[in-house]
């Protein structure tokens, strides 16, 4: 009996999602730009992570050292500063490094590399590249350099660019923020559109849900077509939706890169594909049950 | 037996379809309940079914009061029940064998039974021929007839027939008051409201009369006279 009503359950959602053609196209169309929206805000924060994490890594605190200091001073200094916890890590350019570097750097500029040979001597300081675990803790290690005050320092460049790590940090802590709160609205529009549109379709059904209650249906009875009806619903937007994101990303992904070059879309999707179809199908199914069932119970009232 | 006891439906001040009604009907039993359109016919068939709440008073079935009974349990007493309705409310979307089919498939029954018994009914009111046919497709007499043909397939305990003549020419209206008749033969209780005097008159049993909301006369074998 209960096996007998279950597959009967089964058919009649089945029966009333390709009836129904053009309203099941429509609830289906609304949640796969639902699960677009969802898709959308997925990416989007994978690629502000992207683009959040290059940024931080670009910060550092540099210490340039007097050009009389010894080696042996310098790195101990620099396991003073490793010891910190906020340290993520801690690099040591030489005099000769550092030389290298400027020569690279100033290749194409003959006034500069003459003027470099005319010196003779190599005027350039030794340093420590210092970075940190996260941005809001440079200006703790800042701190602790200048408490410090070792002797061997000539400069930190901290101080001088004191000023735009950390509006930088602060900068950073609102765009994360902002877009958080962005996100949660967005996704909660779009959810309550796609509720609206079960609600709208189950709503023309009214009468019928009525009439089958009259006919001795029991609630579960006339409940759980609908119930499967939504769920096919959510299966199909979620269908439709994933294999949608494999052209739109691929396209998009060229865009993308030429702006952030660390970041590439298409094979972010693909590298992720199985979380992101787990995440169309639950979210598309949650969708579909909850509002079917929150819409009926409106209608089963006789 | 069913029981209404001293039952009111107020909508409103100025809208009061059943003023203090007592009605006994013996089980097997054929009455027509009568009187002009607004009289409260259909309103006593809907609470009888609970389709709707009476304002006051109680109504009783083979002893369980039916007014008490808890929303998620009326669908077992609604399968004792075969219900005609005046509008047909027939499923727009399913056809005319799913339609009848619906009513077994809600009450559980076996796929098979429903094989067997649903094409012998279309076949008694004469649509074995429009099976797939969805109501949009039907006159009203077809209409109709699919209501009737729903209403018997659970073979019920008792029929309730809502005006089932009220859109028929007087051909089909014969044939339906037929079926009733012989279905009551059977042993099911019967109860039918209608305000066509000629219809009433030839059928020759029990006659309640309402008139404003009120049962103004209630004899065996009575009359209709408009």
């Amino acid at each position: 009996m209960f096996t007998i009503n279950l597959k009967r359950v089964f058919k009649t959602g089945y029966k009333n999602f390709h009836r129904n053609d053009w309203l099941s196209m429509a609830t289906v169309l609304i949640m796969v730009l639902v699960l677009f929206v969802l898709g959308g805000l997925v990416f989007f924060s994978a690629l502000a992570g992207t683009i959040l994490g290059n940024f931080e890594s670009k910060i550092d605190i540099t210490v340039y050292f007097k050009p009389e200091a010894p080696e042996a001073g310098i790195f101990d200094v620099k396991k003073e500063v490793e010891a910190l916890p906020q340290v993520a890590d801690i690099k040591y350019i030489s005099k000769e490094d550092a030389l290298v570097q400027f020569k690279e750097k100033n290749k194409g500029n003959a006034l500069i590399l003459d003027s470099l040979n005319e010196l003779g001597d190599n005027p350039l300081e030794a340093a420590l590249n210092i970075r940190a675990k996260t941005p809001e803790s440079y200006a703790a290690i800042g701190d602790f350099l200048a408490k410090k005050n070792y002797p061997l320092v000539d400069k930190i460049n901290y101080f001088e660019n004191q000023e735009i790590i950390e509006r930088f940090g602060a900068i950073l802590g609102t765009i994360k923020g902002w877009g958080a709160f962005t996100l949660f609205i967005l996704a909660f529009l779009a959810v309550l559109v796609a509720f609206n549109t079960i609600r709208l379709a189950i709503y023309t059904m009214r009468e019928e849900i009525n009439i089958m209650r009259l006919v001795g249906a029991a609630n579960w009875f006339v409940r759980g077509p609908f119930m499967v009806t939504g769920v096919i619903y959510g299966l199909v937007a979620a269908l439709a939706a994933s294999v949608m994101f494999f052209p739109l990303t691929w396209l998009i992904a060229p865009k993308l890169s030429f702006l952030v070059p660390q970041f590439n879309l298409f094979s972010y999707f693909i590298g992720h594909f199985v979380q992101f179809f787990g995440l169309m199908l639950v979210a598309g199914v949650a969708l579909g049950l909850s509002s079917s069932l929150i819409a009926i119970r409106k209608y089963l009232r006789v | 037996m069913i029981l209404f006891d001293k039952v009111s439906k107020i909508y409103s001040k100025d809208s009061v379809a059943l003023k203090n009604v007592t009605l006994k009907i013996n089980s097997k039993e054929f009455v027509s309940v009568v009187g002009s359109s607004g009289a409260g016919k259909s309103t006593l068939l809907k609470l009888l079914m609970r389709e709707e709440e009476p304002t006051k008073g109680k109504i009783f079935l083979d002893g369980v009061e039916v007014t008490a009974m808890r929303k998620n349990q009326l669908h077992h007493m609604r399968r004792r029940i075969g219900t005609i309705f005046q509008d047909y409310k027939l499923l727009p979307a399913k056809t005319v064998y799913e339609n009848v089919a619906f009513a077994m498939e809600a009450a559980g029954r076996h796929d098979e039974e429903i094989a067997e018994d649903v094409p012998q009914v279309l076949e008694i009111i004469g649509l074995a021929g429009k099976k797939d046919s969805f109501p949009h497709q039907l006159s009203g007499g077809e209409k109709q007839r699919v209501a009737v043909a729903r209403a018997l397939i659970n073979r019920p305990d008792i029929i309730l027939a809502d005006e089932p003549t009220g859109n028929l020419d007087p051909v089909n209206t014969k044939e339906v008051i037929k079926l009733l008749l012989k279905i009551n033969d059977l042993g099911t209780t019967v109860i039918l409201s209608s305000h066509d005097a000629n219809v009433i008159n030839s059928i020759g049993r029990r006659v309640v009369v309402l008139e404003k909301g009120e049962v103004i006369s209630d004899e065996e074998k009575g009359k209709y006279i408009v």
